[in-house]
């Protein structure tokens, strides 16, 4: 490594920041592939259940199905927003 | 046995007709009989990378029409004997291919050729699917930036899908993945993705890194394949990439930048 990158690379560089977004992207949109058809339309109906009762992003239902062996497993993960957050900010 | 190779990548300007004219070329040059096939209807480019394009009579389209035969319609490379280019149309109708139509004039080429080497066009709609559907092996292209690597994994995806051997449940394509316009003073940087990221996110075989090279331009100026030019970074990139193909060990090329004592202490 050089003399000045060292220095250099205490900032993170934009070529691992791309990096990171792609495998999130990435991993996304092949689960999305894999998964089974109704996978999109079952999640958008999680999030109207959700947000009857939490103000929650658009994005923050992340659904997965995974093989484990002879079984497989609907993985169902939902951010709930920061705690302290205004949570009535998005009630209508 | 005769292959077809597409030569895909989801986003479109990433290399695919320059990657198609240099593979052509390297597998004929090796003495492969090899066609080379035009599939961006609407866009004929490939004529004008091989240097033929006032060669032009007839088109992929008039063959699967019936205007013309396939003899009428190939033309040969000047350079290379067993070396042929299937133009595309210039007909704005974008339904003008069919996939029985795409289908009878590559079974064809199976006949006579060693190699069909299919240049597709950008995106992942009908025309980029056409192209792909028949193929036993894929080279995709990847530049080595977000849109374009997002692009190429999708692309992945639907080879592993929508093509006639994923549908009939046969042997799946063997993919390659072809980085281009590699900058490693770039990736030194950290401005740019490097190949191991690439290599990481998308996950298939490395076929080979050409680099972003003056060469390449030059060589579509005068109508040569790059991989012609045999003294040029690119050229010689472009014939690694052929040879692993083939089956021989190279190592890769091109990926660490050349440069002095002084270059290696201060540059970032
Ligand atoms: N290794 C390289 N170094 C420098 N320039 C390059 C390199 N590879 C391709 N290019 C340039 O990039 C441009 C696009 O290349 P090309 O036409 O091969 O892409 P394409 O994927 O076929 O595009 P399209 O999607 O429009 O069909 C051209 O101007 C070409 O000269
Ligand atoms: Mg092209």
């Amino acid at each position: 490594m050089s003399f000045l990158r060292y220095f250099r690379s205490q900032k993170r560089n934009s070529a691992s920041v791309a990096k990171e977004r792609l495998q999130i992207i990435v991993a996304r949109e092949r689960a999305q592939r894999d998964g089974p058809d109704y996978l999109p339309a079952m999640r958008e109906e999680i999030l109207e259940v959700i947000r009857k009762y939490i103000p929650v992003d658009q994005d923050a239902v992340h659904m997965e199905v995974e093989s484990e062996g002879d079984c497989e497993v609907l993985e169902l993960n939902v951010t709930l927003p920061e705690r302290g957050s205004d949570r009535a900010a998005n009630r209508s | 046995m005769s292959k077809i190779v597409v030569v895909t990548s989801g986003k479109g300007g990433v290399g695919k007709t320059t990657t198609s004219a240099a593979f052509a070329a390297g597998l004929a040059k090796r003495g492969f009989r090899t066609v080379v096939v035009d599939f961006d209807v609407g866009l004929r480019n490939l004529d004008l990378i091989m240097g033929c394009e006032r060669r032009v009579v007839y088109d992929f389209v008039n063959v699967i029409n019936g205007d013309a035969n396939l003899n009428q319609a190939l033309i040969k490379d000047k350079r290379l004997d067993n070396l042929c280019i299937l133009p595309a149309s210039q007909t704005r109708d974008k339904d003008a291919l069919t996939q029985e139509g795409v289908e009878k004039v590559l079974d064809e080429l199976r006949e006579s050729f060693d190699y069909v080497v299919c240049d597709s066009p950008a995106g992942i709609e009908r025309g980029a699917m056409l192209a792909a559907y028949y193929c036993d092996e894929a080279v995709v292209v990847t530049n080595p930036e977000v849109s374009s690597v997002r692009d190429s994994d999708r692309m992945l995806g639907l080879l592993a899908s929508k093509t006639r051997r994923a549908e009939r449940g046969e042997e799946p394509i063997r993919e390659h993945l072809l980085l281009t316009r590699y900058s490693p003073q770039r990736v030194d940087k950290g401005e740019m993705l490097s190949v191991d990221d690439v290599r990481e996110i998308l996950a298939i075989e490395l076929l080979g890194v050409i680099p972003e090279s003056q060469a390449v331009l030059q060589a579509s100026n005068a109508g040569v394949p790059v991989v012609l030019e045999e003294s040029t970074d690119a050229g010689q990139a472009y014939d690694d990439a052929v040879a692993r193909f083939l089956g021989e060990e190279r190592e890769h090329r091109f990926l660490v930048e050349k440069r002095g004592f002084l270059g290696r202490l201060f540059g970032g």
